[in-house]
């Protein structure tokens, strides 16, 4: 537990250097431009989706994401897109991961970038025009993108 | 052509709910980075992956400078009837990648 504490304290340190240096980066005004221009004048509701990472990410280059999202994919509740925004990177936009009517279930997994430690977003964009969010908190111990070649 | 790798099953009942895995190799870079001199290094990204089963969309992301080097991307279909799945992946500097895989009904 005390190890954990101090690589959690230490990533936080790291993080807030890494932001410093950095003027690429996004910060979270950015990330909720991006959210409203998403959803438009539709309203953004939390729930239904769920998005998991690690809590504590040794390496900000390759981070497991996994969102499912409750629905049931029918004809009526269908999840058209799931929005990923990482609200620290320099892109706040991740990737938006898109659903046809042959999907299966409402979940996808994937690996992302984050260049520091932040909460990232999931937003679920359902066929009825509804708007659905989850997010999850990750401490990253050493950042993307940051490093030179 | 970049080295791909589908993981998917070949047989599947109907209507069951099979489960896709497509890996590409791609360095992703983001345009972020410096070399030590400081010069920028141009981004080289995929930008679009897409999924389809005998023509029909099942799964599409676009990719932004957040995905990590090397995309991987699982995600889900439904078995309606037998077909090919055709994965393709577009990117910049005229990157291009196609794979398929048949999915037979028992």
């Amino acid at each position: 537990m005390r190890r954990r504490e101090f690589l959690a304290a230490a990533g936080a340190a790291a993080g807030t250097l890494a932001l410093r240096a950095d003027p690429a980066s996004a910060t979270p005004e950015q990330a909720q431009e991006a959210i409203r221009a998403l959803v438009g004048g539709g309203t953004l509701r939390k729930g239904r989706v769920k998005l998991d990472l690690p809590p504590l990410v040794e390496n900000g280059n390759a981070v497991p994401l996994t969102v499912t999202v409750d629905s049931a994919m029918s004809a009526m509740d269908r999840v058209r897109a799931i929005h990923v925004i990482a609200e620290k990177n320099p892109q706040p936009v991740v990737a938006v991961l898109r659903f046809g009517p042959r999907a299966g279930r409402a979940a996808a997994s994937t690996r992302i970038r984050l260049a520091d430690s932040q909460t990232v977003v999931a937003v679920a964009e359902m066929a009825d025009g509804s708007f659905w969010s989850g997010s999850a908190e990750a401490l990253v111990t050493m950042s993307a993108c940051v490093e030179g070649v | 052509m970049a080295r791909t790798l589908i993981n998917m099953p070949k047989r599947a009942r109907r209507g069951e709910v099979v489960e896709i895995k497509a890996m590409i190799a791609h360095v992703m870079e983001t345009g972020y980075r410096r070399t030590e001199t400081g010069a920028a290094i141009p981004r080289d990204i995929l930008r679009l992956f897409v999924c389809t089963c005998d023509g029909e969309e099942v799964f599409r992301a676009e990719i932004h400078p957040g995905i990590a080097a090397n995309p991987y991307f699982a995600f889900t279909a439904l078995a309606a009837g037998s077909g090919t799945f055709v994965f393709s992946w577009t990117g910049d500097n005229g990157f291009a990648a196609t794979e398929s895989v048949r999915l037979e009904i028992e």
